[in-house]
């Protein structure tokens, strides 16, 4: 065949093919309202966050049996950015440029929230974050719906302190943003509540670490000087299975020395054998097991959906059931899905817990969330030993830091700054 | 804890069989109630209010149970420790329940009597914290200080004398004379020296001190330094200085052995890590070292001989302990096969254009890294640790050797000797060597080389697959399994030497110990870029490694 025709017959069809592409997204664009999913579905995060893309494939199914919003059908459009940080920004832009996304539903990791970041801000689009991080931010376009430090680490800190008379402390982390900026505030904490240097030991191993050996032997022999000694981990993703099993190889038991997870849930224990574990905690703002109505009917909801019986739920999918719910409420108040029409509806916004009580968007784009604690069982479940009394307000900026105590986010006028430092009165940073 | 349990879709209505079980269970117990009347007494008066007792006074209700004069208290404590004691939700009566299928197979808490089996929702757990599992254990310890079992009893002492009292002392005082076993002698000895030692008599205090001397137990350790601390003002909280030195002179003594302990323990982390990096480079030392070519597939491979285990245990779920035997040889079969398909279907046609090996491996690694995912979800699978794997075996109680890190030491010694054997002793073996050293001469001698290559690749692939058994036992059996050790094969490969399994052997496990012994002053990361300068270093010396090859071979 004559290579010069061959090539015609190429450049004709990938044409026709694009414009027929053309063709069906503009036609389809006039009916929907597109909602971005920025999970990753492949590498070591895969393991966390694909839960989260079916979780909002759920909601937005939902929420289209129910007439869909504005009287346009939502449409998901699910991109995986592969565990790969820096792809995170390229998948969030072609999203917001191509896709034209009303919505970002997305991110786990810090590193992978920092790098979407620059992007959103230039693009001015929406993104809902929705799981436990360290704080220190505060961005227009974002909306926290995950735990800051002082919904989650402060709380499970002032639990082992008080009630199980902690005197040691291991603060074990994987060496990334988020355990590092939480360990930071633990150790400012820890330190105002009369702890000494030498009673804190602190850890940092890479992501997906493994041989956990020596640092298991290091953490037991710092705990064996007499005095109540616990582990409080930071570890993130898998590295968490091989330090368990270590754990329960090493024969570290929770009545000898506790350890206090802000990353390990459901869904992370429902690939390793419970047993060992029995007794060693969790902090977080949601539990499967809590028994209330609301989270009965989520369940059963997510049962049906993933038509798996055995798929637990976790804190982050309710973090994206309380997003999505304010963001549809914020949007059908304001009529529209533009970016600031919606972040202007969004502050003030309520939507109940799963876990009881009422989240509320506050001014710092955070929510009010209550904190519970609970003991691993031998069926990957947790039991809840102990629960705040009320409600807790986000907060962005630590309280415990003493360069970020000063400074206050508030995205209403007149001060509309993430970045606020109360005592200068200037605002650093984003500010539109 | 309702809404977590699993309600498989079912087509006879519950409620039925429910109302027949509970039916029956009550005939059964009518029948017990008047077989044994008497017995169902003080032990059932402080058994049979536990479910509705709340947290906060289950502490008393537990006391209350361990003072039951009754044999068969320390088994309903165990089983309320171990979360399997449970009531039945119709009828209140307590039960033992444990794991049987999906439900749950029922004995009688009281009685023991079998009571057959019940469907999760049917029985509700007795909850207990881990403040109570505290007071549960302290309570188990006291009842069986004389215990038919000595590791019980070893086990018992050892809990008592956490928090001694003096009822619990005197137990221990009169315990000691009856006492057969040297173990738990050795324990009671030192539980009652420590009691002396906080005691007010100065020459008992001395004796004890002297009694204590070069023991490794950690509370002693901890209470002779506490006798070293001073107060916030300077002074000595322990006054009589005469004490102070007795106590110092032993301390040191304790706190030299701990070092020599303490060697020892960073030896064996060395050489476990060691034995870990030899299984997954060895399988390189062949297809590399050998054949030179360079496999960066070969991490997939052991991720395959991962999934093996993983397939394996799910086909035998009922023999997990046995899974491990079957799944060696399962998974060296199978990554062969692949290893061998491999070879003949894209490295043979890159023979002697190493960049486009390396490039065409890379592609498959990531094509066998999606087929994994698409086939197996990206999620980790769990692979379950046989009990015989599970725990430590204990040298002494500063010094205790984990069971699966033991196992694996010896396993990859094995594998070692016997792929050495392979490569000396067979007739595969001297072809093998003899394609490397000389690929046109061992032709001209009547050796088919191809199928020699196919079958050193396939070896290697097997001991690539067969490492990724041991793996599983170690880490996330997961798609990216593979990526996490393949940087670190090619270290030892190339530090021991190519082509020269004594230095794969001699390269892992140096590195694992000298890993190991930088990992406390530098931690986990920088002790890796450590290890990593040390051998660009070392390679710019003797860029041949550790043990270069020799002769007219390392020409070819």
């Amino acid at each position: 065949m004559n290579p010069l025709r061959t090539l015609h017959h190429f450049i004709l069809m990938a044409a026709l093919l694009s414009l027929s592409l053309l063709f069906a997204a503009t036609s389809r664009a006039e009916d929907t309202i597109k909602v971005g999913i920025l999970h990753s579905l492949s590498g070591t995060m895969a393991i966390s966050e694909t839960t989260l893309k079916d979780t909002m494939l759920m909601l937005i199914d939902e929420q289209n049996k129910k007439g869909g919003l504005l009287g346009k059908k939502l449409e998901a459009v699910v991109v995986d950015p592969a565990s790969n940080w820096p792809l995170f920004a390229e998948k969030a832009r072609e999203l917001l440029q191509k896709q034209k996304v009303a919505a970002i539903f997305g991110c786990w990791t810090s590193v992978s929230r920092k790098s979407v970041l620059p992007v959103v801000e230039e693009l001015n689009g929406l993104l809902f974050y929705p799981v436990q991080y360290e704080g220190e931010e505060s961005s227009k376009n974002v909306f926290y719906t995950g735990a800051a430090p002082n919904q989650q680490a402060i709380p499970a800190v002032d639990y082992l302190m008080n009630d199980l008379g902690v005197k040691r402390w291991v603060l074990a982390g994987t060496d990334y943003v988020y355990p590092r900026t939480t360990n930071k505030i633990l150790e400012a904490y820890l330190k105002s509540k009369g702890v000494k240097e030498k009673d804190i030991l602190i850890n940092y191993t890479p992501f997906g670490h493994s041989d956990w050996q020596s640092i298991v032997a290091e953490i037991k022999k710092f705990g064996t000087t007499g005095k109540k000694t616990a582990v409080v981990s930071t570890i993130n993703g898998d590295a968490n299975v091989p330090f368990y099993k270590e754990l329960g190889n090493q024969g570290i038991t929770a009545d000898k020395l506790p350890v206090v997870a802000f990353s390990v849930g459901e869904e992370e224990l429902s690939g390793i054998d419970t047993k060992p574990l029995v007794g060693h905690l969790a902090a977080w703002n949601y539990f499967m097991s809590v028994d209330t109505k609301e989270n009965a009917e989520f369940i059963k909801k997510w049962h049906t959906f993933i038509k798996n019986p055995k798929r637990v739920t976790n804190d982050p999918m309710e973090a994206h059931y309380i997003g999505f719910n304010m963001w549809v409420k914020a949007v059908e108040k304001a009529g529209t899905t533009d970016t600031d029409a919606v972040a202007k509806a969004l502050i003030g916004t309520e939507y109940p817990n799963l876990t009881g009580g009422v989240a509320k968007m506050n001014k710092a784009h955070h929510l009010s969330k209550p904190v519970l604690i609970g003991e691993i069982q031998d069926d990957g479940q947790f039991q809840t030993v102990w629960q705040t009394k009320g409600l807790v307000d986000g907060d962005a900026w630590s309280d415990y830091l003493p360069e970020s105590k000063p400074i206050i986010a508030d995205w209403t006028p007149p001060i509309n700054c993430g970045n606020y430092n109360t005592k200068t009165k200037k605002c650093s940073g984003q500010k539109f | 804890m309702m809404k977590l349990i699993d309600t498989p879709p079912k087509t006879v209505c519950w409620e039925t069989l429910l109302f027949l079980l509970a039916s029956c269970l009550c005939a059964i117990a009518l029948m017990l109630a008047g077989l044994a009347p008497a017995r169902a007494d003080a032990l059932a008066d402080a058994v049979n209010p536990l479910p509705s007792i709340p947290m906060l006074g289950m502490e008393q209700a537990i006391t209350r149970l361990a003072n039951v004069q009754d044999p068969r208290v320390p088994g309903v404590l165990k089983a309320l420790r171990d979360g399997r004691l449970f009531t039945i939700k119709t009828s209140g009566r307590m039960v033992f329940a444990d794991p049987k299928d999906d439900g749950f197979k029922l004995a009688d808490a009281l009685s023991g009597e079998a009571l057959g089996e019940a469907e999760r929702f049917d029985i509700k757990k007795v909850a207990v914290n881990n403040a109570l599992r505290n007071v549960l254990n302290a309570a188990i310890a006291r009842l069986e200080l004389d215990a038919p079992d000595a590791r019980q009893r070893l086990k018992a002492v050892e809990s008592v004398s956490q928090n001694p009292n003096p009822e619990t002392l005197s137990l221990l005082a009169k315990q000691l004379p009856l006492e057969k076993d040297g173990a738990v002698r050795e324990a009671i000895q030192v539980a009652l020296a420590l009691a002396d030692l906080a005691g007010p008599d100065k020459a008992l205090r001395s004796k004890a001190i002297h009694a204590l001397e070069g023991n490794l137990n950690q509370d002693v350790r901890n209470r002779l330094a506490a006798l070293q601390e001073k107060t916030d003002a300077g002074d000595y909280i322990e006054a009589d200085s005469g004490i102070r030195n007795l106590a110092a002179v032993a301390l040191k003594k304790i706190e030299f052995k701990l070092e020599l302990n303490h060697l020892g323990e960073t030896l064996f982390f060395g050489l476990s890590l060691g034995a870990v990096l030899v299984l997954a480079a060895i399988g390189l030392a062949i297809t590399f070292g050998v054949m030179g070519v360079i496999n960066m597939a070969h991490g997939e491979l052991m991720m395959l001989g991962a999934y093996t285990t993983y397939v394996v245990q799910m086909l035998m779920p009922n023999s997990i302990d046995l899974s491990l035997f079957v799944a060696i040889p399962a998974a060296f079969m199978i990554t062969a096969l692949v290893g061998i398909g491999i070879e003949r279907g894209i490295i043979r046609f890159l023979y002697g254009r190493p960049l486009e090996t390396l490039l065409a491996t890379f592609g498959l690694s990531l094509v066998l890294q999606q087929l994994v995912r698409s086939v197996f979800s990206p999620l980790n699978r769990s692979v379950s640790t046989p009990s015989w794997m599970s725990g430590s075996l204990e040298i002494n109680s500063a010094l205790s050797l984990t069971l699966n890190r033991f196992y694996i030491i010896l396993f990859s010694l094995l594998v070692f000797l016997a792929l050495l054997a392979i490569l000396k002793k067979t007739r595969l073996g001297l072809e093998v060597r003899a394609v490397a050293q000389n690929r046109a001469m061992a032709k001209a001698m009547g050796i088919r080389t191809d199928w020699v290559d196919a079958m050193t690749f396939g070896l290697g692939s097997g001991i690539a697959g067969v490492a990724g058994v041991a793996l599983s036992q170690l880490t996330n059996v997961g798609p990216n399994l593979g990526q996490a050790y393949i940087v670190d094969s090619f270290m030892v490969v190339v530090f021991g030497g190519v082509g020269n399994l004594w230095g794969t052997l001699v390269g892992g496990l140096t590195l694992g110990v000298a890993d190991k012994i930088l990992e406390p002053y530098a931690g986990t990361v920088l002790a890796k870029i450590l290890m990593l300068v040390f051998i660009i270093l070392f390679i710019q010396k003797r860029p041949r490694g550790l043990f270069p090859q020799k002769g007219r071979a390392t020409e070819a």
